[in-house]
């Protein structure tokens, strides 16, 4: 979802895409039937655990800005538009308001209208994954949908428009949480054949018995989630640790006073929020 | 038309080597935007510079470091970044196999199409084994400097390969508090229960189209062409009435809908 270029990007950003403090990525209401559950969109995955700043000869942390190509001249925020490109270097201005405008309101709605037996998708369509909270006032309808579909196996799908985008989006509980699984469109993935693959040949039935026998060899019932792990950043982690305790190559500079502290934990703003405590941001 | 392969490698099992071509299974269709100047509606550029002074930092004097604490960074210098790249290779190391449903949807990244590069038998043959046996591959593989983890899927006659998240970046819904309030009522659970199943249905990604992609295309082509097609914001007003009320409203009216 935060692969759209937003054309209203952010000062405070630090240049690295870091986000401080977390929020709510996006509030509305999950629907079905006639029920209305108001939301809030945490994001479920952390993208990067150890993300570098880029720093000056000094050590002074950078700003990424936008400059004009025609005038070299670096661009505040409100002096860049959003264009989509019609021809070469000719762009059509389009506004937020615009874009807005034509989403209509109930577009924004996630209406699950149809429920369909999560293993029944394919992994092909899965995008990106999210927590669903309830907002101020909706616990119980929340707790309602959540228990009605554990019991179900089932995943409410609906499509609904975020932030200029709309989205396929498949909801099941985990746990006695929502998690929002965002999709691919159907017309976002290629099939074999267009991709130019050759179509299966006759195949000698002991080549596919030798392969079968591997497998069964290498099967586990489990998923061993050490397989998964991200050796090269524990690495990194590793020599940012022995190089802090030699005191080497070690910077201070001044932070702001507004940043400081700021620094939350997207796990430590979602249990708030399950918990019915998150205030007003 | 044939895709053009985005890389090429083997997958390794045990001893045994399928040579493979890999190609992108996604083709994004989300409509881009450019971000211009304002003013002269041409493309910008992005750089780097000191906050205070807005001075630009050329590429090669921008230092790398790791923020331990507020304000304070290791600094990592390239030799010591470069020291931590994984070793080149072209081998897609299978570790293990395991049920599809034992992989969870958010571990899912991008998929990919697997090609025989050479060998057809060895790959079909690899194909129809994982689809026999109902099992999916655990993978691990170097591809442009990068480490993946993965997962090798039978797709139809054909293989996939998805990108997986690593472990430590997929939050578990068994590490968060159950959301607060009492449970529910068992009316409200019949009823929400008898509701779901109306709406019960077959997975046919066809049935969902994005509309709003749609929509903003055609806006573009209308203002492309001088036209400016006005827009209006529909506002719709929600009544709030008690759970169980809602309910058995939406239940009558389903079976309305049904029955004509």
């Amino acid at each position: 979802m935060a692969r759209r270029k937003a054309a209203k990007k952010s000062r405070s950003d630090d240049g690295n895409g870091q986000a401080r403090g977390v929020r709510p990525f996006w509030s509305g209401t999950l629907t079905f039937g006639l029920v209305s559950v108001p939301v809030d969109l945490y994001p479920g995955n952390r993208t990067n655990r150890a993300p570098l700043r880029m720093l000056s000869a000094e050590g002074e942390p950078l700003s990424r800005r936008y400059f004009s190509q025609k005038t070299e001249r670096d661009l505040e925020d409100d002096e860049l538009v959003r264009g989509f490109e019609i021809d070469k270097d000719r762009y059509v201005v389009v506004t937020d308001e615009e874009l807005e405008r034509l989403a209509p309101e109930q577009s924004r709605d996630i209406d699950l209208r149809r429920f369909v037996p999560l293993k029944d998708i394919p992994p092909l369509y899965f995008d990106r994954s999210y927590f669903l909270a309830p907002a101020a006032g909706s616990e119980k309808a929340y707790k309602l949908l959540a228990e009605t579909m554990a019991k179900s196996d089932l995943a409410g799908t609906a499509t609904f428009v975020m932030r200029g985008k709309e989205y396929l989006v498949a909801i099941f509980p985990e746990n006695g949480i929502l998690r929002a699984e965002t999709m691919r469109f159907a017309d976002e993935i290629r099939s074999a054949g267009e991709v130019g693959l050759p179509e299966k040949k006759k195949l000698p039935a002991a080549t596919v018995k030798k392969f079968e026998r591997l497998i069964a060899k290498h099967s586990r019932r489990e998923l061993s989630l050490k397989d998964l792990k991200d050796e090269q950043t524990e690495k990194l982690l590793k020599l940012v640790e022995r190089k802090r305790k030699q005191h080497k190559d070690i910077v201070e500079v001044e932070v702001p006073e507004r940043e400081e502290g700021k620094v939350i934990d997207l796990m430590a703003a979602l249990k708030k929020s399950l918990a019915g405590k998150r205030k007003a941001a | 038309m044939t895709a053009r392969a985005i890389w090429k490698g083997r997958l390794k099992l045990n001893s045994t080597r399928v040579p493979v071509k890999l190609y992108s299974a996604v083709k994004d269709q989300t409509v881009r935007f450019h971000i211009l100047d304002g003013k002269s509606k041409t493309r910008v550029k992005q750089h780097m510079v000191e906050p205070e002074s807005g001075k630009e930092v050329p590429h090669e004097e921008i230092r790398k470091g790791f923020e331990v604490e507020p304000g304070t960074f290791v600094i990592l210098d390239k030799e010591e970044l470069e020291k931590l790249e994984p070793e080149e290779s072209r081998e897609i190391e299978i570790t293990q196999f395991v049920p599809p449903e034992k992989i969870p949807p958010e571990y899912y990244d991008r998929p990919y199409y697997l090609g025989p590069d050479g060998d057809q038998t060895a790959y079909f043959a690899l194909a129809e084994a994982l689809k026999n046996k109902e099992k999916e591959g655990v993978a691990r593989w170097v591809m442009r400097k990068k480490p993946y983890v993965g997962a090798l899927r039978a797709e139809d006659d054909h293989l996939v390969l998805f990108t997986l998240r690593h472990a430590e970046e997929v939050l578990s819904a068994k590490d968060l508090p159950h959301p607060a309030g009492r449970a529910s009522d068992k009316k409200e659970l019949t009823m929400a229960k008898q509701l779901v199943e109306m709406l019960k249905g077959e997975f046919d990604p066809k049935d969902y189209k994005d509309e709003y992609r749609e929509r903003v295309m055609e806006f573009v082509e209308k203002k492309a062409k001088g036209h400016k097609p006005r827009l209006h914001l529909v506002k719709t007003k929600r009544k709030t009435t008690s759970l169980d009320m809602v309910l058995s409203k939406s239940i009558e009216a389903l079976k309305k809908k049904k029955a004509a």
